[in-house]
């Protein structure tokens, strides 16, 4: 591998009002290498990428390309400069062709010759085996398409320095293999890449370096290979690691049989497609829905909480029959749900921290009985202590905290209601190691006070961490249920393969 | 496992050959396709005038400067604006051109270039405060209407027709086309194409060549679509929701123009309502409101359907003048309504994909 450095940032300084996002980081890298970008949430990690990429203008410092100083100071100059990201969300305009998002905003020409351009596009598509026509619609393409559609972008763009911030958290594991082959086939094209992730497997599978960052400072530089997992964690954390192998079965719920039926369902679905099913739980159990993306997880919680319109299905709670159609009936009757894309389903991106948290309670007292401010400040105040949120103060917009710290918002916002109920649909994706221990540790303990909970997440030991009972779904329909001895990784590989399964 | 790696892969070889219509094309489609039966329907029923192709053509002629401004609506309905300081500002720019022509001397020619400016300059005010200062754009163009209004008045408060010689023989420039009916007494009487609407359809295919076919088209697609991945995308958003405003008041400059050549006369309350109409053509022609989707041919259609609505409700001899604003009315509800209806649908399919 050369060492030669095609990047190197130094000394970058940004502030927000009230939040010091990045005092004084150093980063480089190097020509054909994968470095990782690790941090928790609020470590400073978007910023940083943002700052180099032109979205944020920097305070302080200088960033050098190949040795040249370069003051970027917009998306297109980075871009001009070979500086390429594909972030988390789809940056691309879902009204437009794959083969114009993969062109559109650079080059010289002032008129679309689209044959040429719809054979170039189908050229990348077919050497990095994208399963994309150039002439579609975006919007007509599944969200793991569209992410590698803005990565065949950036191939044909000779970026020097590529930036994936999360690329893999919409992807399932075979498209994150592909994404792999594609990140070391232009690694050995000489591209430097960033790459930012929260998945701690990824990060030791392809790449070369790691610089770690915490609470806006520069932690360190690490080959990979010199740095164990457990060390990383705890450089990232700050603080000797209070594992979170802790967490381990013994201290799941275990949940008597002889506890009393919360929430009850027969044969209930719902339009967004979902095989009619049955569900129950049981007071203070964890339970969980599993199986690959796309099998209808989050489709059966939405159908329980009425999040989809619900087609058929009778319902019982704490045994007497019950309608739930709409969020808010769910809600009457004690169900919570955090839903699995927070910036569309959860937040309200520009209201505050305080009006975020008070919103569910307000819905459900009716808004002709609005609590007052010093109600809603104390509120507020008392859960962002509880779960420890961050943020400038309660009258802060949720859209500036980080990822993380929204979740723990909105997580607030329904344990105010106390609900008998809850359902966390995928409530650690895209945050830190830290928050997400700490997330299952709130969920455990929630448990064991008396609420059932519904615990949804792609990271399959997470869900052995905390569930006591896990639903295995395949093709939206439900093909098994484990648990105690059974809760391996091994069997619900083989249940949702549908094999030696038991049809539970 | 295995059998989950499959379904996925069936679904995309699936979706490569479906291929479905993209947003636009598809609305342009219905559009076509419902003019088509209207005015077949009124061929069919109506008869008469229906049948001969100078009715068809008087279509044009009547409405060549309302296709001008809903092709500047279109541009910016696209990037994802609006401006419905148009038909104020064509009305503006008629009056100012007759009183030029006529009380200072102005030849054709500086009357023409005066009208293009006055349009440039009141797209590139409105554009610099919407793209640069963030204003919201009904509100700017708002204010832009009311300006236009009253500019208009302040310039002058009496009807007025040109006497402007050469105007008025330039006025008089028709293309005689080779369709046309025999009247009663034998005579062959052509249709007729007036030269605005000459100028009017060129611009529809300048426009059309922009949209579909140069980098700031496709950008103000990019725009109209997400204007934040438009952004990351490297296009300059500002500058390009700036050009569209630009170009916009150009065409309501232009249009101001045409209409005098049409009309031969300016007064205050003329072409009042006019970007209302526009609006109308554009969405009915499928320019999505929210920006990203449209297409100048479905806007074209979009005011040649509105003006066979007219027709047929003036053929069905309908007594009063609310007719036409209720058919118009509930039209446009209809269409909006379907619209609505086909791309949830769509939207709904996307989502089990």
């Amino acid at each position: 591998m050369q060492n030669d450095i095609i990047l190197s940032m130094r000394n970058i300084t940004k502030a927000f009002p009230g939040v010091l996002a990045l005092s004084g980081v150093d980063f480089t890298l190097r020509r054909g290498e994968i470095h990782a970008l690790m941090g928790e949430n609020g470590a400073g990690k978007s910023t940083l990428i943002k700052v180099l990429t032109g979205v944020y203008p920097k305070d302080a410092g200088q960033i050098y390309i190949n040795d040249d100083a370069a003051g970027i100071k917009s998306p297109k100059e980075a871009q001009r400069l070979g500086i390429a990201t594909v972030y988390q969300e789809i940056t691309l305009c879902p009204n437009l062709t794959v083969a114009e998002n993969m062109f559109m905003g650079r080059g010289k020409y002032k008129f679309v010759n689209w044959n040429k351009t719809k054979r170039k596009a189908r050229r990348i598509l077919d050497s990095l085996d994208i399963p994309a026509n150039p002439s579609q619609q975006l919007a007509n393409c599944s969200l793991a398409v569209q992410q590698m559609v803005a990565i065949a972008r950036t191939v044909d763009m000779d970026c020097k320095v590529l930036i994936l911030d999360e690329p893999t958290s919409s992807l399932d594991e075979q498209e994150v293999e592909k994404l792999f082959r594609l990140m070391n086939e232009l690694k050995s094209r000489g591209v430097g890449i960033i790459f930012v992730t929260h998945f701690l497997e990824q990060v030791y599978k392809v790449c070369d370096r790691i610089t770690v960052l915490r609470n806006g400072e520069l932690v360190g530089e690490y080959e990979t290979r010199e740095l164990p997992r457990l060390s990383l964690v705890s450089k990232m954390m700050g603080k000797e690691l209070d594992d979170l192998s802790s967490l381990k079965k013994n201290d799941v719920v275990s949940t008597e049989n002889d506890a009393p039926v919360v929430y009850q369902a027969e044969s209930l679905s719902s339009v967004a497609g979902v095989k009619p099913f049955d569900f129950q739980i049981k007071k203070g159990e964890v339970n969980g829905f599993t199986g690959l993306l796309g099998s209808g997880r989050s489709e059966s919680v939405r159908a329980i909480f009425g999040a989809d319109k619900v087609t058929g299905g009778k319902i019982t709670v704490h045994g007497k029959r019950a309608k739930i159609t709409a969020p808010k009936d769910a809600m009457k009757h004690g169900i919570g749900y955090l839903p699995e894309d927070r910036k569309r389903d959860g937040i309200v991106a520009d209201l505050s921290v305080r009006e975020n948290i008070i919103l569910a309670l307000q819905v459900l007292n009716g808004f002709f009985k609005p609590f007052t401010k010093a109600q809603q400040r104390r509120f507020a105040d008392e859960y962002i202590k509880l779960l420890g949120v961050k943020t400038a103060s309660v009258d802060t917009p949720i859209k500036s905290l980080s990822g993380g710290n929204q979740q723990k918002v909105i997580l607030a916002r329904w344990l105010l209601t106390h609900p008998k109920y809850l359902i966390l649909d995928e409530p650690t994706r895209g945050i830190d190691v830290g928050t997400k221990a700490e997330i299952q540790r709130i969920v455990l303990k929630l448990a064991s006070e008396g609420m059932s909970i519904t615990f949804i997440s792609s990271e399959i030991e997470e869900m052995l961490r905390t569930c006591s009972r896990l639903i295995v779904m395949r093709d939206r329909s439900i093909v098994g249920e484990l648990r105690g001895s059974d809760m391996t990784q091994d069997r619900i590989m083989a249940t949702i393969a549908g094999g030696a399964s038991d049809n539970a | 496992m295995k059998k989950g790696i499959n379904t996925f892969n069936s679904r995309h070889t699936l979706e490569k050959r479906r291929e479905p219509m993209t947003d636009t094309n598809l609305l342009l489609s219905i559009t076509i396709g419902i003019f088509v039966l209207f005015y077949g329907f009124s061929m069919v029923k109506f008869g008469g005038g229906f049948l001969r192709p100078n009715q068809f053509f008087d279509i044009f002629n009547e409405n060549g400067a309302l296709i001008i401004i809903a092709c500047g609506l279109s541009v910016v309905m696209v990037a994802g604006g609006i401006d419905i300081s148009v038909g104020g500002v064509t009305s503006f720019v008629c009056m100012v051109s007759v009183v030029m022509l006529d009380d200072h001397g102005f030849s054709v020619a500086q009357t023409l270039l005066l009208a293009l400016g006055i349009g440039l300059a009141f797209g590139a005010a409105q554009g610099f405060l919407v793209s640069y200062l963030e204003i919201q754009p009904f509100i700017v163009s708002l204010a832009g209407m009311f300006f236009a209004r009253g500019a208009t008045t302040m310039v002058e408060v009496n009807p007025r027709t040109v006497q402007h010689v050469s105007f008025k023989a330039l006025r008089g420039v028709k293309l005689n086309l080779p369709f046309g009916y025999t009247a009663n007494n034998g005579n062959f009487i052509a249709a007729k194409l007036e030269l605005g609407v000459i100028i009017a359809l060129a611009i529809v295919i300048v426009i059309f060549i922009i949209l579909r076919w140069t980098k700031f088209g496709r950008s103000l697609y990019a725009v109209g679509g997400n204007s934040q991945s438009a952004l990351m995308l490297g296009i300059n958003v500002k500058r390009t929701r700036f050009c569209s405003y630009l170009l916009c008041g150009l065409l309501a400059g232009i249009a101001g123009f045409v209409y005098l050549l049409h009309t031969g006369s300016g007064s205050v309350t003329q072409f009042s309502g006019a970007e209302m109409k526009a609006i109308a053509s554009s969405i009915i022609g499928g320019t999505l409101l929210t920006g990203g989707v449209g297409n100048i041919i479905g806007t074209l259609f979009g005011v040649l359907l509105l003006a066979t609505i007219n027709l047929i409700v003036i053929a069905l001899k309908l007594k009063g003048p609310w007719w036409q604003g209720i058919t118009v009315g509930f039209m446009l509800s209809l269409f909006i309504i379907l619209q609505s209806v086909i791309l949830s649908y769509r939207n709904r399919r996307r989502a089990t994909i």
